[in-house]
């Protein structure tokens, strides 16, 4: 069995609120990548995605506790905090940011960009890191001659190649992707995407892909996760998921999504995600879910295995109480 | 004017009578010369954003005019609205030219045309409480006499626009609802009025994919239910094949494609559209088709290419299509394209 | 309440943006320098209003020698008219905070409306009302002041005129930026879209949110107007019947309190004009931070996030 590139187990991330509250965030998040995976981390706004993988390049702010593992290649890189983080930052793992290509500094060559991480990282310097930033432009569909532009003049797909281009200057061996194709026409979310599946093939970069878009995941991913008020509600194969959801949000979460050639109703699902800064007793989707009953309000549900790799939680799929983890 | 009446639920009144009529609009900015080249008279350039688009809409209907950025449908819905002046062309709304009126007699009919915008967080006066929100223009076009009809007429709009029980919002600040209930305060505040036009730019797109089915089958009812036709601008394809009775498919400022939604969507004719449709991502992983991925974006509006607009990025194009400048012509019953390929039978 | 925490979708607990006081209020209760400048500004309002009734002595009797020293019944002293310290600042600060808050008021109104109007319609009107302000901004206060005083005739409002001609060029500039950043938002531009007048619009949607502005750029100009005040009456270009702070300073310096010793002569009223400059800034510089959007330096603090072990609990308890 291959060894995973990165296993994260049971991570949690809390926020300082005012007044001496907390905000868990991220409520016991486990999964794992394989060198070459693509894996998908689903969820509407609130639900602790984007947390999450700001907790795995531990990039996040002061304000915030962490616990659980991050194994990278068989280290723990959480063990230290940033300590141990930070060695591994943007060399192993990098991020695209949501909106990366609007934060490009304006002042500053696109090329410039590039070479900033290498030289922080100590990668390459001068010349030869011109060279491959110039290599890495190509890469992402730019000519290299764009790396004397500002970011001014490229649209907004090319940026968004140009912040895809930063994420792998030190070559990491995992990128992770926050909605890199949201704000983006459909047409150069194409091109994006395509480019990110020819990365993970041809490279065998592993990705993982964060996006409340579900066809998006449906196109790039082999595997997804969905999260739910800061919890793993299912985790599965893509057609498994869809074909086969074993948690209502999921379910519902397809059945909210209008498809180009579908027939079926689109419907909402009603209420709101609850607020995370309480303890919530139970399943967090109970009050709005088409198939709650007695031992959702009082039982939170773990993520149990229904069938190989596919894990969901919620109590339908464990009628016997047998729970096995 | 005609002024369409209340019918028993379920029926649609005055269903085919031409709500909006745009014929040959033309929208133009000007861009700003250096003051370099202005010494030197250079001659002015302008931005075609919308460049001669004829379409309409009927009561009881909801068409979607969809496109990327820079194909100039938010400018069309703007120009219908009269924010935005057109260079030329016609706009009629219920029979009548409003393309040329005056601020003065148009104030009438602007309660007849509301839009409803993209950005639910900032649609909405933070220091207003729902039922001012959604009286204000009511009082702005000095309907409903006395507080007690108004807040009648309040009340209504909000259950119309699901917010039930009105009571619970009413005394609500926005920064206290969420992005859903805050865009259906945005469509109280259009309803309330009763108009017989809605123009929704983006209605959804900033909303959480739970949430954005049921605004749009609000949306849906509205205008099956009342005397309202709706023209719904969105990039998104998926929304527009699902909610939409016909989609128009804009590019460079021209109409490439229109005709019924299930139409155009499983039967496109231009090759735009049909490359545009290919790379639309599908819910089910086993139905992923082989995206037909153009080169390159769409140019800039300042940059126009000859001939038919398409052709550098068109996978069909052949070397006639360098010089002729497509009209739109039949592809199908109520469906039109703009190519050269349509009805010669290549375009299968 | 427990009805509406259980609907969908409303934040029930979202803290009230707002108490019944509004921004200002807000801002003097949550920072120790608003508060301060706030109590400063309040003692010398009340001074200001009751000066007639506390004041000890009248200002227009002699009741000692010409600079009298310091005494139990004299706190300050006398002045070179043999005048009480003490009843001739109480008196002075009636006058000098008049003017200024008068100036303040006349610079507002010009240049909030000339803000307001360039902001709001843009184009032509914004381009000659702009070039104007910039003529006016470009001119030297106190020169100019002098010529317009000298020419004019000294007269309390003449000074107030003065002073509240060259301070609304600060202030329109302000809140035009204002009124363009806010004329931007969705909600101004769908209630035009709708067809509400330009009235409506200004008053309803508009002033709300420049309003905390201008209360701040009130106060601070304020801060300026007193300033002017007192260095025009230093110069002996005010009204020479009234007693106010920088008249106070101009006796004293002109009849030779420094040479005699008399510090309780001059030093006093500066103090005075002092405190309330700093005042009316303290409170005027508090409700423009709050303002400000806050910037996010989180990322620049030296502290990272924090580990937390779960040693001690298990799955169920989190």
């Amino acid at each position: 069995m291959t060894e995973a590139l990165l296993d994260v187990r049971d991570l949690h991330v809390w926020f300082d609120l005012p007044h001496g509250a907390e905000l868990h965030a991220v409520q016991g998040v486990s999964f794992s990548l394989e060198p070459g995976d693509r894996l998908g981390l689903v969820g509407e706004s609130g639900c602790g995605k984007t947390t999450t993988i700001l907790a795995v390049m531990g990039l996040l702010p002061p304000s915030a506790s962490v616990a659980g593992q991050v194994i990278l290649n068989g280290q723990d890189i959480m063990l230290g905090a940033e300590q141990t983080v930070r060695p591994h930052r943007w060399k192993d793992i990098a991020m695209v940011f949501q909106g990366a290509m609007n934060a490009l500094n304006p002042v500053k060559t696109v090329g410039s960009q590039i070479v900033e991480p290498m030289v922080l990282h100590e990668v390459a310097e001068g010349a030869a890191a011109k060279t491959r930033a110039g290599e890495l432009l190509e890469l992402v569909g730019i000519p290299a001659a764009s790396a004397a532009r500002f970011p001014h003049e490229f649209s907004g797909g090319m940026r968004q190649r140009a912040a895809i281009a930063m994420a792998l200057a030190c070559e990491p061996k995992l990128l992770l992707a926050d909605e890199p194709t949201t704000a983006l026409d459909v047409m150069v979310q194409a091109q994006i995407l395509d480019l990110l599946i020819r990365l993970t093939d041809d490279l065998g970069l592993t990705m993982l892909l964060v996006t409340h878009d579900l066809p998006v995941v449906a196109q790039v991913c082999e595997r997804a996760a969905v999260m739910y008020a800061g919890r793993i509600a299912e985790t599965g194969p893509m057609d498994t998921l869809f074909h086969d959801p074993r948690h209502p949000y999921t379910r519902l979460l397809f059945a909210a999504t209008p498809d180009l050639y579908g027939e079926g109703d689109v419907v909402s699902i009603p209420g709101s995600p609850p607020r995370l800064d309480h303890r919530i007793e139970g399943c967090a989707f109970r009050d709005r879910c088409d198939k709650a009953f007695e031992r959702c309000v009082a039982e939170t549900p773990a993520l149990l295995e229904v069938a190989g790799g596919h894990r969901a939680a919620c109590h339908l799929n464990d009628l016997n109480g047998e729970g096995a983890a | 004017m005609s002024v369409a009446e209340t019918s028993p639920v379920g029926s649609r009144v005055n269903a085919g009578a031409p709500l909006l009529e745009v014929e040959d609009l033309v929208v133009t900015y000007p861009v700003r010369r250096t003051l370099v080249a202005a010494a030197r008279h250079v001659p002015r350039t302008s931005v075609h954003a919308v460049d001669g688009v004829s379409f309409s809409v009927k009561t009881g209907e909801m068409v979607a005019l969809v496109g990327e950025s820079g194909c100039g449908k938010t400018t069309t819905a703007q120009a219908v609205l009269r924010l935005v002046t057109a260079q030329s062309g016609a706009i009629r709304f219920q029979g009548q030219d409003i393309s040329a009126m005056s601020s003065t007699d148009l104030r009438p009919l602007r309660r007849r045309m509301q839009m409803i915008y993209q950005d639910p967080y900032e649609s909405l006066d933070p220091r207003f409480r729902v039922r001012q929100a959604v009286e204000e223009p009511l009082l702005i076009h000095d309907i409903g006499g006395s507080k007690e009809e108004r807040h009648q007429r309040v009340m209504d709009a909000m259950r119309r626009a699901e917010l039930n029980p009105p009571e619970l919002f009413a005394d609500r600040y926005p920064h206290e609802l969420s992005g859903g209930q805050r865009q259906r305060v945005a469509i109280a505040a259009s309803l309330v009025l009763e108009p017989n036009l809605l123009v929704a730019d983006e209605p959804v797109s900033m909303l959480d994919v739970s949430v954005r089915a049921g605004v749009l089958t609000l949306l849906d009812g509205l205008r099956s239910r009342g005397d309202m036709g709706i023209l719904m601008i969105t990039h998104d394809l998926s929304t527009a094949a699902h909610f939409a009775d016909r989609i128009i498919v804009m590019y460079l400022g021209r109409i490439v494609e229109e005709g019924p939604a299930r139409e155009v969507v499983r039967n496109p004719q231009h090759p735009y559209t049909r490359a545009l449709l290919s790379v639309v991502p599908r819910r089910d992983p086993r139905e992923q088709v082989t995206p037909q991925i153009l080169v390159g974006e769409t140019p800039n509006p300042v940059n126009i290419p000859s001939g038919c607009r398409f052709h550098p990025r068109c996978p069909a194009a052949e070397d006639r299509c360098k010089t002729i400048d497509p009209a739109l012509v039949d592809a199908g019953p109520d469906h039109h394209a703009a190519c050269v390929l349509v009805g010669e039978g290549a375009a299968r | 309440m427990s009805a509406i925490a259980n609907e969908p979708g409303i934040v029930a607990d979202a803290p009230r943006k707002r108490s019944r006081g509004g921004l200002v209020w807000d801002v003097i209760k949550g920072r120790p320098s608003a508060a301060v400048g706030a109590v400063i500004m309040g003692i010398f309002l009340f001074i200001a209003i009751f000066a007639g009734v506390i004041a000890p002595y009248s200002v227009h009797t002699q009741v000692g020698p010409v600079y009298g020293v310091p005494s139990a019944q004299h706190w300050l002293g006398l002045d070179d008219g043999g005048i009480d310290m003490v009843s001739l600042l109480l008196q002075g600060a009636r006058v000098s905070l008049i003017v200024g808050f008068a100036a303040a008021f006349v610079a507002t109104v010009v240049g909030g409306g000339v803000g307001m109007i360039a902001g709001y319609f843009g184009g032509k009107p914004e381009s000659v009302l702009m070039r104007i302000t910039d003529y006016f901004l470009v001119i030297p206060d106190v020169p100019l002041m002098i010529v317009i005083a000298t020419l004019w005739g000294p007269s309390l409002s003449h000074v107030i005129f003065v002073i509240g001609l060259l301070l609304w060029t600060t202030t329109a500039r302000i809140i035009r930026a204002q009124v363009k950043s806010v004329r931007e938002r969705v909600y101004v531009k769908r209630a035009r879209a709708m067809g509400a007048s330009h009235w409506r619009i200004v008053f309803r949607h508009v002033l709300p949110q420049i309003a905390p502005l201008l209360v701040a750029n009130v106060v601070l100009t304020v801060a300026v107007a007193i300033f002017d005040e007192t260095a025009l009456a230093f110069l002996g270009l005010s009204d020479p019947t009234a007693v106010s702070w920088g008249s106070i300073i101009e006796h004293a310096f002109l009849r030779q309190a420094i040479s005699t010793g008399a510090w309780w002569a001059i030093v006093p009223p500066g103090i005075c004009v002092a405190l309330v400059i700093m005042g009316c800034y303290l409170v005027g510089q508090a409700i423009e931070d709050a303002l400000n959007p806050r910037l996010k330096v989180a990322h620049l603090s030296v502290r990272g996030f924090r580990l937390r072990p779960l040693v001690g609990m298990d799955k169920d308890t989190l």
